[in-house]
């Protein structure tokens, strides 16, 4: 008499656990399968292609009935194993039935994770698990409409594209920055956000959903920050949780998955089990590539081979999503003892990434081009010394010629119709005409014959490798400082390329323009985000990481660790109630030092970090708002008393002061901007040293900039005078606005102004009135988005983890 | 055997950023990386004692927030032309949870 086998769970990992035991002896048991699905085996990860409608169920099929019948396997479909009696060895279905074992093979797999919110259980709402889970999918895109599907991992993605391909409009809602970032590094995960987004499908990362909202079924998504986005459907794909209850009922040991030996036993002998219901070693797989190695083993171990042991199985992820080429392997982080090879081929949009470990390879992205993607897997699982071959490596197994980076790759992959030139509206394909067809071979001419970097020069790098790209080795360009060692381009040349490129992200800049590390530094990366922040406004999204800690916690750090705060005092007013207010926190909070600032408002130092919410709070309920005192943006305006109480006053000096003030607060520059305002030529407000200086006179403002007074003291330079008050803000935001543009970063705006030519900035900002009311409305729109007051919002619990410790060892010592 | 206190979800570290661990013997500073790996410091720079969690994390190291010492997070050791050590916490990772050396806590207590 064969032994009995019962097999609960006919999924994947089951499956292939009785084709390699039928394999290995037919005769070895009579089994008995338990699926709670209502069919035959399958294959699950094809789901994908029959939900985009590039396969259909009868394609993917791994054992049909005739295939249980032939075998003699006793399949009972659509019924749960509903309990193990390991003293009988016995289980119960779900239907009454009682069966017996000899051994038993557990392969529940593992269940979609529904997100803990109010409305996760209203029709509409579906994981992306089964076969019905496909049904209900085609269902809802029969009926058109739109779709959210939450969560940017693999099954997330898939099923937006599938989605996507069957005529909905599909929006996905992501947690992190970018999308797979388990598998991918922001690299990779921009070209895929790219090609998403070219299947129709919008990508809102750094979204957390708050609600589902409906009352008979769903009707849309609510996300943390308030914003709802309609929806006919919902498919949630966050992540997968082992089926592990029935083993834990049983007795059998059990942590996140049912825990097995390198025999796949578990803690009971005649109890084997396999597949994503398991956890080995400390990890619950979530591919196949794994589930078929522990199905090998247990198959050899079900035949009585006592040697196959499961040691674990490396894994490798490609994205099913027709079009979009991907692939993922082994440890990708940086690290001291590790080197990194970076190929990115900015026309194909191509990146690639080896990461070596002592010469060998432990970790590959591909995006683009997967080809190699087998052969750096095998070179990664076989730990294969690679130092023979380190310079061709990234260039993948048929390398043929190693044909070095170009840096004008970003220049030459814009199309024609790029703006190179923003000040002259001069477009790629006009200046390489004009070089080609006037036979030019100076950037001067090149100037003369398109304007083309003739104003601010900003874009005279660009203009300059144009003309290497039209003229070949004929031209030698003068050499730009590269803005850090990422990167070859200056700070001119990548600004010119993100509006150019419209790129609105920091991996969109570094995979376009061909950055040479994967993550940037400390020294690009702040630039870069002040650019993108600068240039896209209203769509780009502040990555607080990216920023200096001052910034980051709206505070300055100071040399012992606390910090400093400084609340606004517009124009340098105050009243009783901040007074009073602000006595009551430096007392509260046990501040140590208060002290007036050069700019004209006070500045409480010593405060703990944990204690600024706190802070931050009494001051916002006095009315009070930050002062930015930490930020490369404006701080302060100072003013004089002028015409409501001197008697040299010829205008209401700290009246315009607090205007200017609160039109321009929470402007991102890129250096500190310290304005004044004096109400005569006596100049109290010492207007001619600050980056803006106004000076009153009868007829009018007199405006003045590009000033300082720190490390270097240079006076202002006139820049024009206006009659009004109305004028005079706009030539100033408009000047505020023409620095914000073109100044590198954490230049001071004396030094633009050196570089520039004050003339130039009078003709931009002032001689040329369409162009300064267009500089004008550009900072308008941007002070949209910029005067949200940073500590309201982190009183409200912004970023709380910023200001509270992880965890306090010191609580629990006190508790011993 | 080596003990382990478990300091909470690997979750609760933002990407490419760092929270502290208020620890008897002083700060620590627990960061986690673009690639996801986490790692564990004292909180103060070898130069001048800086909080390194509230540094910029690129790649497997921190710029100090005040003189821009750039140090190790492998290693602790400052890079570059400077030298000097923020020492090292062990840091385990079961599930999604960190968990830090009991022992080099105590290391650090002198
Ligand atoms: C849409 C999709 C795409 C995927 N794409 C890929 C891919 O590209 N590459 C890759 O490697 N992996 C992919 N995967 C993951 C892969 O499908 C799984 O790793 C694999 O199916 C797990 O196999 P399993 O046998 O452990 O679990 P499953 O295949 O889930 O099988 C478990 C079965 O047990 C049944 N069951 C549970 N409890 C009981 C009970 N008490 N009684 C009876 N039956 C029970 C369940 O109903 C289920 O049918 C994908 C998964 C999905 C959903
Ligand atoms: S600048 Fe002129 S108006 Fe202002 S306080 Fe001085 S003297 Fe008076
Ligand atoms: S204290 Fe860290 S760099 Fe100075």
């Amino acid at each position: 008499m064969p032994r009995k086998l019962v097999v609960i769970g006919n999924g994947m990992a089951a499956g292939r656990v009785l084709d390699e035991l039928l394999a290995r002896d037919p005769d070895a048991y009579s089994v008995t399968v338990f699926g709670a699905e209502p069919r035959v085996n399958y294959n699950r990860i094809m789901l994908s292609p029959v939900l985009a409608g590039e396969k259909a169920y009868e394609d993917i099929l791994i054992h049909d009935d005739a295939w249980y019948a032939a075998n003699r396997i006793d399949l009972r479909r659509g019924v749960a194993v509903t309990h193990i009696d390991r003293e009988a060895k016995q289980v119960t279905g779900a239907d009454g039935s009682v069966t017996s074992y000899d051994a038993l093979l557990l392969a529940t797999g593992s269940s979609p994770f529904v997100l803990p919110v109010p409305g996760a259980d209203l029709p509409g709402v579906v994981s992306f698990r089964d076969l019905d889970d496909v049904d209900a999918m085609l269902a809802a895109a029969r009926r058109g409409g739109r779709a959210v599907v939450i969560g940017g991992g693999l099954l997330g993605l898939e099923a937006a594209a599938g989605l996507a391909a069957r005529g909905m409009d599909v929006t996905v809602v992501h947690l992190m920055p970018t999308l797979m970032e388990r598998q991918l590094d922001p690299s990779a995960g921009y070209l895929l956000q790219r090609a998403m987004e070219q299947r129709g499908v919008t990508i809102r990362s750094r979204a957390n959903t708050h609600a589902i909202l409906g009352d008979t079924h769903v009707t849309g998504v609510r996300l943390d920050d308030g914003e709802e986005l309609p929806a006919d459907l919902v498919v949630m794909a966050i992540g997968i949780r082992p089926n592990a209850a029935l083993a834990r009922a049983a007795g059998l040991e059990v942590n996140r998955g049912v825990l097995v030996g390198d025999d796949m036993r578990t803690s009971d002998p005649d109890i084997f089990s396999v597949g994503e219901c398991v956890e080995h070693g400390g990890v619950c797989y979530g591919l196949v590539a794994p589930l078929y190695d522990m199905a090998k083993v247990a198959a050899a171990r079900l035949d009585g081979d006592a040697t196959a042991m499961f040691t674990g199985t490396l894994t490798a992820t490609r994205l099913k999503v027709t079009g979009v080429d991907l692939f993922s392997a082994g440890d990708f982080g940086e690290g001291d003892d590790r080197q990194e090879v970076v190929l990115r081929d900015v026309a194909r949009g191509v990146y690639k990434r080896v990461v070596l470990k002592e010469d060998r390879v432990v970790g590959v992205v591909l995006y683009g081009d997967t080809a190699d993607g087998s052969w750096f897997f095998d070179l990664l699982r076989r730990g294969t010394d690679v130092s023979q071959m380190r310079d061709t490596l990234i260039h993948g197994q048929s390398f043929a010629t190693g044909a070095p980076q170009d840096p004008a790759a970003a220049v030459a992959a814009l199309p024609d119709d790029a703006e190179i030139c923003g000040c002259n509206g001069v477009c790629k394909g006009k200046i390489v005409q004009t070089i080609a067809g006037e036979g030019l071979s100076s950037l001067a001419e090149v100037r003369a014959h398109t304007k083309a970097s003739a104003s601010c020069g900003a874009c005279t790098g660009l203009v300059e490798q144009l003309m290497s790209l039209t003229l070949g080795a004929a031209f030698a360009p003068a050499t730009v400082e590269p803005m850090c060692g990422c990167t070859d381009l200056g700070h001119d040349d990548v600004r010119r390329l993100i509006r150019a490129g419209e790129l609105k992200s920091i991996p969109a800049v570094m995979q376009e323009l061909g950055w040479k590390t994967s993550g940037g530094c400390a020294r690009c990366r702040p630039a870069l985000n002040y650019y993108l922040l600068c240039d896209w406004p209203e769509e780009y999204a502040d990555d607080a990481r990216s920023r200096y800690v001052n910034e980051r916690v709206h505070a300055n750090i100071q040399k012992d660790g606390t910090y400093s705060v400084v609340p606004r005092m517009w124009g340098g007013l105050t009243n009783p109630r901040e007074l009073r207010a602000i006595a009551d926190v430096a007392e509260r909070y046990d501040i140590p030092a208060v002290k007036v600032t050069g700019g004209q408002r006070i500045d409480l130092l010593g405060v703990r970090k944990e204690d600024l919410p706190a802070v931050w709070a009494d001051l916002n309920r006095a009315g009070m708002v930050s002062g930015h005192a930490y930020a490369k943006g404006l701080r302060t305006v100072k003013t004089c008393v002028g015409s409501d109480w001197c008697r040299f006053g010829t205008q209401d000096s700290t009246g315009l002061g607090v205007r200017i003030e609160k039109f321009m607060w929470g402007s991102w520059t890129p250096a500190k901007v310290k304005m004044g305002v004096s109400g005569c030529p006596r100049n109290c407000a010492e207007a001619t040293c600050k980056d803006v200086g106004v000076i009153c006179v009868d007829s009018g403002f007199e405006i003045h900039f590009a000033g300082a007074a720190g490390l270097h003291i240079r006076g202002t330079q006139l820049l024009t005078r206006t009659a009004t008050e109305d004028e005079c803000i706009e030539v100033i935001a408009a000047l505020t606005q023409l620095y914000r543009e073109q100044g590198r970063y954490l230049e001071r705006m004396y030094k633009w102004a050196d570089r520039t030519g004050v003339d130039v900035i009078r003709a931009a900002v002032v001689d040329d009135a369409d162009r300064r009311r267009s500089l004008f409305e550009r900072f308008v729109i941007s002070q949209r988005k910029a005067q949200v007051d940073p500590w309201a919002e982190r009183v409200e619990g912004h970023d709380a983890h910023e200001f509270t410790p992880m965890a306090n060892l010191k609580l629990l010592e006190a508790a011993e | 055997m080596t003990e382990w206190i478990d300091v909470g979800l690997v979750t609760d570290i933002p990407v490419q950023g760092s929270r502290v661990v208020a620890a008897p013997a002083g700060d620590i500073a627990v960061f986690r990386t673009a690639d996801g790996s986490v790692f564990a410091l004292r909180d103060r720079c070898p130069h001048k004692g800086g909080p390194l969690s509230e540094g910029m994390v690129h790649g497997h190291a921190v710029t100090c927030p005040l003189h821009n010492w750039v140090i190790s997070l492998e290693t602790g050791q400052a890079q570059g032309a400077d030298h000097g050590c923020a020492g090292k916490i062990p840091v385990r990772i079961e599930g999604e949870r960190v968990l830090l050396a009991a022992s080099a806590l105590q290391r650090y207590a002198a």
